[in-house]
């Protein structure tokens, strides 16, 4: 067996690295964008307005209480079918659907951290002439951001696992070149572990990157 | 260092009439009518949840009033059409827990709101903000994050913070409540330095013995309304209210 992951891996080593790469690329386009997504609806739902709430409840009930993969396949039929125009990318329809995802589990994390902090922040703001919007903008949300900084990178670590599911459309991440090598050369077991380990690797280290940081940001305060 | 002030003369800044407010159930205020004078230095005494933080915050809408007219600079800023942020800027607060902004550093605490509201370029903003700064004297702590800074220094930094919009009034939540004894001296004498420069000021407070020392004006208040007023010496030596001789008898 040994011997078969060293022969995978002098044969096929790019693909390796180009699978995780896209794996990679899939994960840091959902986070970021998500992210501003999530950051927009949290503020809708907080909002005194009541459709906007509405709005926002109704989408990130539906991203929370779907399967991740039917997402996935909604997006990668409907973004064609509903922009022939735009001649979308199999790729592109994916990162959509894990923009859609991730920004529904990101306005939740935005909606603590916002929630997180203190109401004497935004009364002081206010009392000083800030409008709203100033005051989230200048002073809830960077406090907001930091505090859910570490929550952010393990979204992070989460949707890079996830973004496997994106390989049912093979879109060239990592689980994809597992199916490719897999098919190439009838080895199921080897690849599998190549992958496993690059998968293990990748997140332990994030996982442990995101610990230093949170300890960081604990001390700087 | 009480000087006699003819507040009857000065002209009024803040006049508020039949201001009521309710949570729920609760009546918190019930019709108070009162007037502040340019240059006056007031004190709101009274027991807790007698109404004073909420009276207090009423006055720069912190709080909605439920009923009832502020006017300040001659428009009624209880109404709810009115833009209160631009009267905001003219009334300057201090709260109990300071509420300093702990993301940024000390000076950008007190330049941020003169700056993004287009009151003083950032050059001009910096330059006062140090002097400010060197007034209560924490100009060595000009580029350090808030959390290094003691209670007392984090209240004397809000007070210059209300004071680099240049307000015409400034209101003090109980700006002393929360600070370690040894440092409640170095905020009220900032705070006497406001009033001795003409600074109209109105303090929620329990410290007796400054109202009476800065105050020209003390109000007792007691469940929702103002029971009585008057100079601190008459108010404390010859209270004339049941309520607020039952009061000062509990806590001087």
């Amino acid at each position: 067996m040994l011997a078969n992951i060293q022969k995978l891996l002098a044969k096929y080593g790019m693909n390796f690295v180009n699978g995780l790469g896209t794996t990679l690329t899939l994960a840091l386009i959902s986070v970021a964008i998500g992210c501003i997504i999530g950051a927009v609806v949290a503020i809708m739902r907080l909002s005194k307005s009541k459709l906007l709430g509405a709005v926002a409840t109704v989408y990130t009930e539906i991203v929370r209480d779907t399967p991740l993969l039917l997402q996935l396949y909604f997006f990668y039929f409907l973004l064609p079918d509903l922009l022939p125009a735009l001649k979308l990318s199999k790729f592109t329809c994916i990162a959509v659907a894990l923009i859609f995802n991730s920004g529904a589990y990101m306005s939740e994390v935005f909606r603590s951290g916002i929630q997180s902090i203190d109401r004497g922040q935004t009364e002081a703001a206010r009392s000083l002439g800030l409008s709203a919007s100033q005051t989230m903008i200048r002073i809830i949300l960077p406090q907001a951001f930091k505090n859910v900084l570490p929550a952010m990178c393990n979204e992070f670590v989460a949707i890079t696992k996830e973004t496997s599911l994106a390989s049912t459309f093979y879109v060239g991440d990592l689980m994809t070149q597992y199916q490719t090598i897999s098919g190439k050369t009838y080895m199921v077991i080897e690849p599998l572990i190549i992958i496993g380990v690059i998968y293990f690797v990748v997140t332990f280290t994030m996982s442990k990157l995101i610990a230093v940081l949170e300890r960081r940001l604990k001390t700087d305060d | 260092m009480t000087e006699q002030f003819d507040y009857k003369s000065a002209p009024d800044l803040i006049r508020v009439e039949d201001l009521h407010k309710d949570f729920g159930p609760l009546k918190v205020l019930s019709g108070i009518t009162e007037t502040i004078h340019r240059g006056e230095v007031v004190s709101l005494i009274g027991p807790s949840g007698s109404g004073k933080s909420t009276f207090l915050r009423c006055l720069n809408r912190l709080e909605e009033p439920t009923s009832g007219h502020i006017w300040f600079d001659g428009v009624d800023i209880a109404d709810k059409s009115v833009n209160i942020d631009k009267h905001r800027q003219k009334m300057g607060m201090v709260f109990q827990h300071f509420n300093i902004f702990p993301h940024m550093s000390v000076i950008d605490n007190i330049t941020l709101a003169p700056v993004l509201l287009g009151k003083q370029t950032k050059d001009e903003a910096v330059a006062k903000a140090e002097a400010l700064l060197a007034r209560v004297g924490l100009s060595d702590k000009r580029d350090n994050k808030p959390s290094r800074l003691s209670g007392g220094q984090k209240q004397r930094l809000a007070i210059v913070r209300a004071l680099a919009m240049e307000p015409e009034v400034m209101l003090f939540d109980e700006p002393t409540s929360a600070l370690d004894p040894e440092m409640v001296g170095e905020v009220l004498e900032v705070i006497k330095g406001l009033a001795r420069n003409k600074m109209t000021c109105v303090i929620v407070t329990h410290e007796m013995g400054f109202a009476r020392e800065v105050c020209n004006r003390v109000l007792f208040m007691d469940g929702g309304v103002i029971c009585e007023q008057g100079a601190p010496s008459d108010l404390f030596d010859h209270p004339q209210n049941p309520r607020t001789q039952d009061f000062l008898s509990k806590v001087l």
